[in-house]
C-alpha cells in the first residue's frame, strides 16, 4: 500500500511527458491553489480545534464518551468515534479537530484511530454539499436526499469499523 | 449551524469547566489548542501543495479525461434522463472523475455546471429530480482513491503505516455510495 503514491505520481509523470504536457508548470498552478484551500481552511481549523481542546480540558468528553459507551457497545463501535461520527456530515474542520484528537489519546494505529481514519476517508460534510448544490439552483424541495446520504454516511461508519476490524486489526 | 456549534461546545466546556473545578485545565486547553492548530496546519501544508500539485498535473496529462471515459457506461445508467453527449453528462462525469482524484477544488465548480445543466432538464421547478437526488448523494459520499489529508495526519502522529487504511477506505466509500444510490432510487415516487 505504502507504493501506491510513489507509483501513483510515477504515472502522473510518464503520462504527462508522453503527452508533452508542462508537468511543472502544472504543478506550479496545482500546488497553488493547495495554498489557497490551506488559507481557505486555517481560521475555521483554529477555532473548532480550540473549542474541542476546551471541551476535552473541562472533562465533559468524558463524560458525554461515558453516555454514549452503552451504544458504541451496542454497534461494536470504538466510544471514541462517535462524537466525531455525529459531527462529520456536520463540520469537516470540526470531524478533523475530533480526529486529531483521536490520534493524540489513542494513537493512530489503534482500533479508534484506523477506523476514525477510515471514517474521515469515506464520508464527506453531507449537510454543507446538499446546501451548496440544491442551493445553487434555489431548489427547496430536496426530497429523499439527506435520507440516502445520511444513511450512506451510516453505512461508511459501520463499513469503517468492519472492514478495520478485518483487514487491519 | 456551526455558529451553534461552536458557541455550544465553548458554553458546555466552561460550564463544565467550572463545576468540576478543571478551570486551570481549561485555559490550557485554549493555549494548547491554539498552538496545536497551528502545528496542525504546517504539518498538513506540505501534503496539501504537493498533492494539489500532482492532481493539476494529472488532469493536464489526461487522467480526468481516461477516468471520465471509464466511468461514462456507469453514469450513463444512472442518469437515465441525461443524454448521451449531453452538456449534463459531460459535467457530472468531469465532477466524479475530479472528486477521485481529490481535486475537491475541481470538483465543486463543475458540479455546480450540471446541477445547472441538470436545473434546464428537470423543467426549472423548485423541486429536485431524481437525477439530482442522485448526483448529490453521489457527492456526498466521499469517492477518493487517495486521502492523503488523512494519511499526512496520521503519519504527523506517529503513525507506521499511514496509508495502511486505503483497502478499507475504498470499501467503505464504496459500500456507502452503493447504499446511497440504492435508497435514492427506492425513495423515489
Amino acid at each position: 500500500m505504502d507504493l501506491f503514491m510513489p507509483l501513483f505520481i510515477a504515472a502522473v509523470v510518464v503520462l504527462g511527458l508522453i503527452k508533452k504536457v508542462p508537468i511543472f508548470e502544472a504543478f506550479v498552478i496545482g500546488a497553488k491553489d493547495g495554498i489557497k484551500t490551506l488559507y481557505k481552511i486555517a481560521p475555521t481549523l483554529v477555532g473548532l480545534i480550540v473549542a474541542v481542546d476546551m471541551l476535552k480540558s473541562s472533562g465533559a468528553t468524558d463524560v458525554l464518551c461515558g453516555a454514549v459507551t452503552p451504544l458504541a457497545d451496542a454497534l461494536g463501535f470504538p466510544k471514541e468515534i462517535v462524537p466525531m461520527l455525529l459531527l462529520r456530515p456536520i463540520s469537516g474542520g470540526g470531524s478533523t479537530a475530533l480526529l486529531t484528537n483521536i490520534y493524540k489519546d489513542c494513537g493512530p494505529d489503534s482500533f479508534a484511530g484506523q477506523a476514525a481514519s477510515v471514517l474521515a476517508g469515506s464520508t464527506e460534510t453531507t449537510f454543507y454539499a446538499v446546501a451548496v448544490y440544491f442551493g445553487s439552483v434555489k431548489i427547496t424541495k430536496t426530497r429523499h436526499t439527506l435520507i440516502s446520504a445520511l444513511a450512506a454516511d451510516f453505512t461508511a461508519a459501520v463499513m469503517a469499523v468492519l472492514t478495520v476490524r478485518l483487514i487491519l486489526q | 449551524m456551526l455558529n451553534y456549534i461552536f458557541g455550544g461546545i465553548i458554553i458546555i466546556s466552561v460550564i463544565f469547566g467550572i463545576f468540576t473545578g478543571n478551570g486551570s485545565a481549561l485555559a490550557d486547553g485554549i493555549i494548547n489548542g491554539a498552538k496545536d492548530s497551528i502545528s496542525l496546519l504546517t504539518a498538513m501544508a506540505g501534503m496539501m501543495l504537493l498533492w494539489s500539485g500532482i492532481m493539476e498535473a494529472a488532469s493536464q496529462g489526461g487522467f480526468t479525461k481516461i477516468i471520465g471515459r471509464a466511468l461514462s457506461p456507469v453514469l450513463r445508467r444512472l442518469f437515465k434522463n441525461v443524454g448521451k453527449d449531453s452538456k449534463a453528462l459531460n459535467y457530472i462525469s468531469m465532477n466524479v472523475s475530479a472528486n477521485l482524484l481529490g481535486l475537491g477544488n475541481a470538483a465543486t465548480p463543475f458540479g455546480l455546471s450540471a446541477m445547472g445543466e441538470l436545473y434546464k432538464l428537470g423543467n426549472s421547478s423548485e423541486k429536485a429530480s431524481d437525477d439530482m437526488v442522485t448526483f448529490v448523494v453521489m457527492n456526498t459520499a466521499s469517492i477518493q482513491l487517495m486521502p492523503t489529508i488523512v494519511g499526512t495526519l496520521r503519519q504527523n502522529y506517529g503513525s507506521q503505516t499511514p496509508f495502511d487504511i486505503l483497502p478499507c477506505v475504498w470499501i467503505s466509500s464504496a459500500c456507502a455510495l452503493a447504499v446511497g444510490l440504492g435508497l435514492s432510487k427506492l425513495l423515489r415516487r
